[in-house]
């Protein structure tokens, strides 16, 4: 049986970003003028409408900061009752795998970038020692300072 | 482009990586939008169809809880559509009872008996461990492409 969310899809874009916040994320959305229902949140954004509509906000969301912008699946629409906070007690279902993962977000941003410039191209095999010279243990603490100073 | 399965089935960090490398990521949010936007149900999954409980008996039981048959008949169908899967092993919201740890074996079963192109990690804590998932997974969904 249809309704009238067939081929309505939503998606939770949760940001892990030195460079844009929510409201530039918005903007941005909004720039496309598309029929979409976005709704801003302290993580990032909930971006509801036709499956086309979504994927090209968020093209131009993942565009800002290719490293940063990290996108799942949302099965409820932006503040349904049943899902939303406002009218619910306690964490929303999914909330904890959310908190488990956005913890994990900055390293996996850091290792993509790496990735994409071509950085990583071996991996460690099973069980294999971490070799940690002196050498790689200097250029962690000149990244992580680096990192600080943004 | 692959269907990839992804456990835990709400990971964020799989389902973005799997859409990332250009395939597409099987979580549970599709199955649950598939069910809302179908009328009739008020507050799924704490509703059911009377199809449900079938579904879930194909894969447990009636002896088992009522909630992993519930559960099951959510991921089951989704385990049967998957060509390949990425399984992060342990998180900490599938612990015990309340993570529904039995599910979660019988999910891990079902996924290691349709003997599909698999790749089993665990959560990245520091940035070496970091790098090596990513380069995992990337190799992983990119063999998938190439159909190794």
């Amino acid at each position: 049986m249809k309704s009238d969310l067939d081929g309505v899809v939503t998606k939770l874009i949760i940001l892990s970003s030195k460079r844009i916040m929510p409201g530039e994320l918005l903007s941005k959305i909004y720039s496309l003028k598309k029929d979409l229902i976005v709704k801003e949140t302290c993580f990032g954004a909930e971006v509801s409408g036709k499956k086309e509509d979504v994927e090209d906000a968020l093209r131009e969301a993942r565009s800002l900061d290719p490293y940063g912008v990290f996108v799942k699946e949302r099965g409820f629409l932006p503040g349904d009752p049943r899902r939303c906070r406002a009218t619910r007690a306690g964490a929303r279902p999914g909330f904890h795998q959310i908190e488990l993962e956005v913890k994990r977000l900055p390293l996996i941003a850091k290792a993509l970038s790496e990735y994409e410039r071509g950085a990583l191209e071996m991996r460690r095999e099973e069980g294999e020692e971490l070799n940690l010279n002196a050498g790689r243990f200097k250029e962690i603490i000149e990244d992580t300072l680096k990192d600080m100073s943004v | 482009m692959v269907k990839v399965l992804v456990y835990p089935a709400n990971s964020l960090i799989l389902a973005d990586l799997v859409e990332r490398f250009g395939h597409e990521p099987l979580s549970v949010q599709q199955e649950i939008r598939e069910k809302i936007s179908a009328p009739g149900l008020d507050s799924p999954p704490l509703n059911i169809t009377p199809d449900d409980p079938k579904i879930g008996l194909r894969y447990a039981a009636v002896e088992v809880p009522s909630g992993v048959r519930g559960r099951m008949a959510l991921l089951g169908p989704l385990i049967e559509e998957a060509e390949a899967a990425v399984v992060v092993h342990d998180p900490d919201p599938t612990f015990g009872c309340m993570g529904c740890a039995r599910t979660n074996e019988l999910v891990n079963f079902l996924i290691r008996a349709r003997k599909i192109p698999l790749l089993e990690l665990k959560y990245p804590s520091t940035e070496d461990d970091a790098r090596d998932f990513v380069v995992r997974v990337a190799e992983f969904l990119k063999s998938l492409e190439n159909g190794k």
